[in-house]
Parts: structure tokens; C-alpha cells; sequence
């Protein structure tokens, strides 16, 4: 038996080598990996002869990946910090390709309509301090829906992602309490609640228990059925989390993006903006060896292209706004290849 | 007393009807999860196999017929290149220690597989980045193989150990008596007539490194294409499930049921077709 | 011809009055023995490298390390005692849980089933060591935590609440769950193993206590089980080694609240998976050197077990084997 085994793995190793192809190979977050793995795989139409190998192993693993020179390019949802900045031998270029959105689940089969919570009072469950659903500070936003009297049970992840990191940094900007006792992080020390591994281990979660909250991404709150709640905005609007309103938080914060795109745009101003949203970022370096430079930089260009970005609505992730496209185009185009 | 025998007699026979039930009870607890699980995963994942299953490529969501063609091969070929180290080096490891076990290497050792049979699968995985990931400058089947050594090594190490010490003295004894080298016992009598013990411990230890996630993630990493070599990024079964898992898709999931379904098939087989060539166990009841 | 020369050579290393050594003895010897420093150099260098990685954070922190149990990736303030705590609890429980339903298990397979349905099991327990954890982990959030929240927490609290491990609302994950799964998952290997070590046991040996007029039970508990000490001992060594390092399912059912509390329905966290949860999304330099000392107190805190129990099997052994 190991004997055929060993041979049939012999065989594959010596086969001819029949895909004369490139291959590109891409590591980092686990929030965009179905979008890329459907771009990826559309770009093999597109360039037969380049094979682009993504997988997640994490923001932080994609980020180490990056400076070891394991992988060509990376991925991450919340921008390098400066200590991981420092690292590289080449500066880091931040890539945005496409936004996405934390959103608030919750299990309450008795509550019909979605319900409307504000900054403050979410900051304030995840703090311990509210803790019933028919608290009266829920009751005030929630005119006329009948709470009732289960405890709030919170649910955050275990494992330390960018999903994590969105939502501590909009908490800290809604409330000084939370910056001050919590912080802002891809892993925090959580005051109350039941952690899950991952946005399907707390989905589970919410899933599981009755009165449950928690905060998972989009497209896992909608596969799951969950029930979503509508937010708050800087405006003070309560909207609720689409593709559309994730790219006006882009749109709304347009005129702070710093050059290199290494920004939080939680709590961004504008009428129809989801305060809970963000960007996620293809990270290459500024200087490109020649092996593979000019393959990765045409990657990167295709992605921001009307073409991929279109695939972006249907699979729930919010594409660019037009106008930030021509700003990243134009960063690409500073990206040298020997 | 004859009433006193009598009566102590029925106490005997009645805890002997007591334990034999109660061996039967504990063994039908332990097998309900078992039980569950299976039929979990069978009920999930059966509906997703096809001839197609087996031979395509992943796909991205939403299309029709992904597969997991280059994630069992993959899967094969790594467990096959650890094995091919790591059953020789872990059973000659474990004849070492029962054959010549009292020194201060044997002792060392024994602690050493113990420690190494705890190590969280994500160290051996780090440990296997750093050591070949990084040098490489890329991830490649051959680290993700020496991530599953490590961990199949002290397996089969310590359970070698506890099989060969099994075989009774004399045995070694009436062959060193007849004047055969001592070598020669030890391969010819001791090893030999253990094989179907050995076995045993090689099948828990490949089972084990079959469904190894964690190890794999930092060193092989994962490829949605055929990899061209051990050099390059592999695609594995565990490593399929755990991604399609964690994934917000339905269809996903239930490609990963049916991975983990085939997987288990799989080493059943292995398993099956493995004992049929060893032939059947001596010694004992059955 | 180099073969010739190679003689004396080795002839000289022989101790002088044995040479009727074999060479073959020697090499086998020496290539056994390579073998074994190779296995515990890759032991070595892999707590060097942990060593590397962990040292800011105990030149940091210092013993209190070991002492104290926040875990705080913000302001950096880390403590392993919530972890190791968790750890050793939840194996210690699955153990508990596992080794007699393995053993059980083991005898009822090899001595009281018919011969076709010990096989057909035998095979079905040595396939579930495949499934792969994440596969319990799914299987542990959405069946097992469940029916543990509605049937197995409260059936417990509505009997014994008044013990203090049972205090706490049942979530349903947790300590208790988290330790069920680990027995689960542990229980191929300690059955398997005890198995092979039954099987060993000459039939002469069961015919002589049965020809004796001993029970079934008497007959198992004699011949069986009272020699079988050090391969029981083995096999749970070995479970409880796979119970330590098990990340995957354990994360998912366990809560994940660095924190101890008497109760098994509270969450916990094991120091494997903390490991895993944080190490690949790690943002600063001291929260991996942190990740990485917890690690290492894995290892130590595994050392003085294992340490412990081989001391406890060979004081048992040495009082054994003076008896026969």
C-alpha cells in the first residue's frame, strides 16, 4: 500500500511539467477569501498563464508571510502598525480593494423588525453595563417594540482577526470608556460575554442561544439568517448594513484618506454612511523583484477594475467608490518593478 | 459453612454479571458519540459526493461542481513522504528503547516523545515555517511533510515501545541462546512478531496526521491548482475542510462535509487493505 | 577493501575481553541510538526556537508570569495562570472521563464480543481517530453544546447545584463541554493501544485462571488488567498528550475566558488555544514573545505530569513486581 503510494506521488513529482503557468502566491485575511477566490479565478480567464494562489491563514500571518518573502503579496484588514511598518526592507504599499462591514447579530425570535441600536448603548452591552434587553435605554431607540426580559448574553471571537479590530476601533471612537478600559485591537481583554473561534463560531453562537449579541461580518449574518440591527451613524441616522451604504462610509470619508491609504474609516460622516465599516487591503512592496513584479502589478490594476469590481455587490462585499479607484490606480503606478 | 460458600459464591456471580453489564453499557456511552458524529458528518456530506467530486478542482462560491481532486492528492503525497521517514525512524526510535531502554539517552527520549505527543499542532507548525518556510522562501510540500513527521515520530515512537515490551523475555532469550546476533532477535524475532501490535500504533498515528489542520497552514499552505512538485504550495484535505468550514457558504460546507467524509473513508480503507496484508493477529482470544 | 581496514579499527572501540561482539550488534546499536538523539535534537531545537521567540516576555514579566491570569493584548499585561489552569483541568477531566470508558471499551471488544462485532467496532474506533478536529469542533457547537445547554447542565444543576462545580448559568460551552469532547477524541488512542496490549496476554494465562474457577470479571481483573499496568499507562500517557496540544475542537466549545472559576460550566481557555487564536493575527513583538512563553509553560506543565505519573507507575510497578 505505502509502496503505491510512493510510487503514485513519485509520479506526480517527475510528471511533465504540463502547466507552464506562473504562480502567484497570496496570504493574509479570512474576511475576503471568497471574493478573492472568485477574482482569482476569473483572472485565470482573463491571463491563462498566471495562477494566483490565495489563501487565509489570518491578517497577521499574511503580514509575516509578506516580510519573510514567503508569498508575493499579502492581505490585511486593519492597515500594518508601525512596528510592522519598520520591518519591511521596503516600504509597504496598501492596496484597498474592496469594504466591508461589521454588523450587529443578535437572537431574539420575539422581535419582529430589525432593532436600532446607537454607538453608546452597544458600547455599554459590551461593557457589562446593560445588561437585559428591556433596559430602558434600549427601550428609547426601539419605540414601540415589545423587549423582553432575557439576559444579554454577548458573544466576541476568540481568535484575534481585523474583524475585532473594526469594531473595538469604532467602540472606542463612540465611547471614551470603552477606548480608555478596553482599546483598540485584533485581540482585546473582553469584559463580559462568550467567545466563538472565528465569524462562524460566533454566528453559531448567536444562533445557539437565545438573547445573544454579537458582531460578525456581513455576509455571515446573512447566510446564517441572523437577525441584523440598524446603526447609528455619525449623522444620526439609523441605517442598516448594504453594499451601498458601507461604500458612502467610504465615500463620506474620502477627504481624510491619507496618501497611502492607511486609514479607519469606522464612524465616517455622511447621511447614508454604516458607521461600522472598513477596508481591506492588498499589501505589496514598493520594489518589486523582476521574477514576478510585473505579473503582481497587473493583478492588482485588474482588481480595481470596473470588471472585478462589479463582482464584489452580488458575493456582499461593498466595492470602491469610483473616485478612491483613481486615487489607488494612481499609488499602483508608483510600485517599480526591477 | 456450605450456606456461606453458597452465598459467597452468588455474590461473586453477581458482580460478574454486574461488570460484564456494565463493560457492555460503557462501551454502547462510548460509541453513541461516535455514532453521532458519523451519522452528522455522513448526513451532511453524502449528498455532495460524485465522481466529479473526486476529480475536480475547487471552485470559487456559487459555481456548480468544485471538487477536491488536488486536496487528496495532496493530502497522499504528504502523509506518504512523512510516512516514509517516519515509521522507519519512529519504530527503530521505539526498539531502541525496549530493546536497550535503561540508559540515560532511553530516558531522555521517552520524556522527549511524551513532551513532543502534547506540543499544540500550531508550534510543530511554526517550528516547521521557520525551519523550512523561511530558508525555501516559500511554502512547499516538503515542509508541510516534515510538520506531520514531527508530529507522527513520537507517536509511533512510544506506542512501538509499548508493543515491543509486550513480547516476552524468553523469546529474546531462547535466540540469543541458539547463538543468533542479537540484531538479528531483535529484527527477526521481536520486531516481526509484533507487526500486527505495530501496526496498530502506525494506523493511529497516520490517522492522526491525516486530519492535521494547524501544521499544515504555515508550511504546505494551500493551492487552489495542482501544485507542480513538492516545492510548491499544497492543497490538503484538512486544510480544504477547515477553510470551506469557517466560510459563511452553504455549499461550501457541505463540500467540507463531504471532504471529511472521504477522508475518514479513507483511512478506513488504508486501515482495512493494510491489515488484509499483514494477515490476521496471533495470540489472544480472538 | 576499506572494509578490512575498518576491522581493527572498530575493533578497538569494542571493550576490550568481549570481542565476541558482533559487529552487527554494534552498528545496529549505534544506528538505533542516532536514531534516538536525532528525535531529541528536533525536541531541542524546537524549545530553542520557542525559547528565542518567548525570552522579552520573561525577562519582562519574570515568575509572575506563571502567577498571574489577565491576559491583555492592549495594554500588554499577560499572565499564563487562567491557561494553564484551563489546560490542565479540561485534559485532567477528559482523562477521567476517557481512560475507564477506553479500557472498558478495549475489554468488551477483545473479550466479551463475538468476534465479527469486536472487529467491526475495533475498526470503527480506530477510523474516528481520522476526523479531523475542526470536524468535532462543528460537531461540538451545534450538537453537543446545545444538548448539554438543555439536557445535560440543567439535569446537573437541578440535582447537585449545590456543588460549587456546578454553579453558573449553563451556556452550554465551557469547561465541562470542552473536556467531553477532548474524552471523545482521546478515546480511539487509549482503546486501541490497550487493545494491543490485551491481545498480548497468552491464552494460557486466561485458561489458568478461568481453569481455577474464577468469574469472567475475575478472570479479566486477574490475568488481564493487573498486567497490563504499564501499557494502560502508555496509551493514557499518550491520550493525555493529544489532550494537552488539542487545539481545534477545544476552541470552539471551551468560551474562551481567560479566566478560573471552580465551576465546570464556567468558560476557560486552554494555553493550546489561546496559542492558536492569537499567534498568526499577533500585532506587537511582545504578544508573540507572550504567545510563545505560554508554550513553553505547556511544556513544563506537560514535563511535571508526565514526570509525575511515570514516577507514580514505577513506585506501583516496583511493589508489583515484588509481589510475584
Amino acid at each position: 500500500m505505502k509502496r503505491f503510494f510512493f510510487l503514485a506521488s513519485l509520479l506526480t513529482v517527475l510528471a511533465p511539467n504540463c502547466f507552464a503557468t506562473k504562480q502567484l502566491n497570496g496570504a493574509g485575511a479570512t474576511f475576503p477569501f471568497p471574493l478573492y477566490s472568485k477574482w482569482f479565478d476569473e483572472y485565470r480567464k482573463v491571463k491563462p498563464d498566471v495562477t494566483v494562489n490565495y489563501n487565509s491563514i489570518g491578517s497577521g500571518g499574511g503580514i509575516k508571510a509578506l516580510l519573510d518573502g514567503t508569498v508575493d503579496f499579502g492581505a490585511s484588514d486593519a492597515p500594518m502598525n508601525e512596528e510592522e511598518m519598520k520591518k519591511s526592507k521596503t516600504p509597504v504599499v496598501h492596496v484597498p480593494t474592496v469594504l466591508g462591514a461589521d454588523v450587529v447579530s443578535y437572537n431574539l425570535p420575539q422581535v419582529k423588525k430589525p432593532l436600532r441600536l446607537s454607538g453608546d448603548v452597544i458600547a455599554d452591552i459590551f461593557l457589562g453595563k446593560i445588561t437585559k434587553w428591556n433596559d430602558p435605554r434600549l427601550a428609547i431607540i426601539n419605540k414601540g417594540v415589545a423587549l423582553p426580559a432575557t439576559d444579554i448574553m454577548v458573544a466576541y471571537r476568540s481568535d484575534g482577526s481585523g474583524t475585532t479590530y473594526i469594531w473595538t476601533d469604532y467602540l472606542a471612537k463612540v465611547s471614551p470608556e470603552w477606548k480608555e478600559k478596553v482599546g483598540v485591537g485584533k485581540s482585546v481583554a473582553w469584559p463580559v460575554g462568550i467567545a466563538g473561534k472565528g465569524n462562524e463560531g460566533v454566528a453559531g453562537l448567536i444562533k445557539q442561544t437565545e438573547g445573544a449579541i454579537g458582531y460578525v461580518e456581513l455576509i455571515y449574518a446573512s447566510s446564517n439568517k441572523l437577525a441584523v440591527a440598524d446603526i447609528k451613524n455619525k449623522a444620526g441616522e439609523f441605517v442598516s448594513a448594504t453594499p451601498d451604504t458601507v461604500t458612502a462610509a467610504a465615500a463620506g470619508a474620502l477627504k481624510s484618506i491619507p496618501e497611502d491609504f492607511r486609514v479607519s474609516i469606522t464612524n465616517a460622516d455622511g447621511k447614508k454612511a454604516y458607521p461600522i465599516s472598513s477596508f481591506t487591503y492588498l499589501l505589496i512592496p514598493s520594489k518589486l523583484s523582476k521574477e514576478h513584479g510585473k505579473e503582481i502589478v497587473d493583478l492588482v490594476n485588474w482588481v480595481l477594475s470596473p470588471a472585478a469590481q462589479k463582482m464584489a455587490s452580488p458575493l456582499e462585499y461593498a466595492p470602491l467608490p469610483p473616485s478612491l479607484v483613481v486615487k489607488v490606480k494612481a499609488k499602483v503606478g508608483t510600485v517599480k518593478v526591477e | 459453612m456450605i450456606w456461606d460458600l453458597q452465598r459467597f459464591d452468588r455474590r461473586r456471580r453477581w458482580k460478574n454479571r454486574l461488570a460484564i453489564f456494565s463493560l457492555t453499557a460503557l462501551t454502547a456511552v462510548a460509541v453513541l458519540p461516535f455514532v453521532s458524529i458519523l451519522g452528522y458528518v455522513i448526513q451532511r456530506g453524502y449528498p455532495v459526493l460524485s465522481w466529479q467530486f473526486f476529480t475536480s478542482l475547487p471552485k470559487p462560491v456559487g459555481e456548480e461542481g468544485g471538487g477536491i481532486a488536488n486536496a487528496l492528492l495532496g493530502s497522499i503525497e504528504m502523509v506518504a513522504l512523512a510516512s516514509l521517514i517516519g515509521i522507519p525512524l519512529g519504530t527503530l526510535a521505539g526498539t531502541y528503547l525496549s530493546e536497550f531502554g535503561r540508559g540515560k539517552v532511553a530516558t531522555t527520549l521517552r520524556f522527549t516523545c511524551d513532551l513532543l505527543v502534547s506540543v499544540p499542532s500550531i508550534i510543530v507548525g511554526l517550528f516547521a515555517y521557520t525551519l523550512i518556510v523561511v530558508p525555501m522562501h516559500g511554502f512547499s510540500g516538503y515542509a508541510g511533510a516534515f510538520a506531520l513527521l514531527m508530529i507522527q515520530v513520537p507517536m509511533v515512537t512510544r506506542t512501538t515501545e509499548e508493543i515491543l515490551k509486550l513480547v516476552p523475555q524468553h523469546l529474546r532469550e531462547a535466540g540469543l541462546a541458539l547463538g543468533i546476533p542479537r540484531w538479528k532477535v531483535i529484527i527477526r524475532i521481536v520486531l516481526r512478531g509484533s507487526v500486527s501490535g505495530l501496526t496498530t500504533g502506525v494506523m493511529l498515528a497516520l490517522a492522526r496526521i491525516m486530519g492535521e489542520t494547524a501544521p499544515l497552514l504555515f508550511t504546505a499552505f494551500n493551492n487552489r491548482f495542482w501544485a507542480e512538485g513538492f516545492n510548491q504550495p499544497t492543497a490538503s484535505l484538512p486544510v480544504l475542510i477547515y477553510t470551506y468550514a469557517i466560510s459563511p457558504y452553504d455549499d461550501w460546507h457541505a463540500q467540507a462535509w463531504a471532504a471529511a467524509l472521504v477522508l475518514v473513508l479513507f483511512v478506513l480503507i488504508l486501515n482495512i487493505s493494510t491489515r488484509i496484508i499483514i494477515g490476521r493477529r496471533p495470540e489472544g482470544r480472538h | 577493501m576499506e572494509a578490512l581496514l575498518a576491522l581493527p579499527i572498530i575493533r578497538s572501540l569494542l571493550p576490550q575481553g568481549r570481542k565476541e561482539i558482533h559487529l552487527g550488534d554494534r552498528f545496529f546499536y549505534l544506528s538505533l541510538k542516532t536514531f534516538a538523539v536525532v528525535i531529541i535534537c528536533s525536541l531541542v531545537a524546537l524549545v530553542y526556537l520557542l525559547w528565542s521567540i518567548a525570552a522579552p516576555a520573561f525577562a519582562n514579566y519574570g515568575f509572575h508570569f506563571f502567577t498571574v491570569s489577565t491576559w491583555n493584548p492592549v495594554t500588554e499585561k499577560f499572565g499564563t495562570l487562567a491557561f494553564i489552569y484551563g489546560t490542565v483541568v479540561s485534559s485532567v477531566l477528559a482523562l477521567i472521563l476517557a481512560a475507564p470508558i477506553s479500557i472498558a471499551v478495549a475489554l468488551f471488544l477483545n473479550e466479551v464480543a463475538h468476534r465479527h462485532i469486536g472487529t467491526l467496532l475495533g475498526f470503527m474506533v480506530e477510523m474516528l481517530a481520522a476526523i479531523p478536529s475542526v470536524v468535532y469542533g462543528i460537531w461540538g457547537v451545534f450538537w453537543l453544546a446545545p444538548w448539554m445547554r438543555s439536557v445535560v447542565q440543567p439535569f446537573l444543576k437541578g440535582n447537585f447545584g449545590w456543588l460549587p462545580l456546578f454553579d453558573g448559568p449553563p451556556y452550554g460551552v465551557g469547561m465541562l463541554t470542552a473536556g467531553i469532547i477532548m474524552a471523545i477524541m482521546i478515546t480511539p488512542t487509549i482503546s486501541s493501544i490497550s487493545r494491543e496490549v490485551f491481545r498480548t496476554i497468552p491464552s494460557t494465562i486466561r485458561e489458568g485462571a478461568l481453569a481455577l474457577g474464577a468469574t469472567k470479571w475475575e478472570m479479566l481483573k486477574l490475568a488481564i488488567l493487573d498486567s497490563s499496568r504499564s501499557g494502560i499507562f502508555g496509551a493514557c500517557v499518550l491520550g493525555l498528550g493529544r489532550a494537552f496540544g488539542e487545539t481545534m475542537a477545544v476552541t470552539m466549545v471551551i468560551g474562551n475566558r481567560p479566566q478560573i472559576s471552580a465551576s465546570l460550566f464556567a468558560p476557560a481557555q486552554t494555553m493550546a488555544s489561546i496559542i492558536a487564536n492569537e499567534y498568526a493575527e499577533a500585532s506587537s513583538d511582545m504578544h508573540r514573545s507572550a504567545l510563545a512563553a505560554v508554550g513553553l509553560s505547556l511544556f513544563l506543565v506537560s514535563l511535571l505530569i508526565n514526570g509525575g505519573a511515570r514516577l507514580i507507575l514505577w513506585r506501583s510497578e516496583r511493589a508489583f513486581r515484588s509481589r510475584v
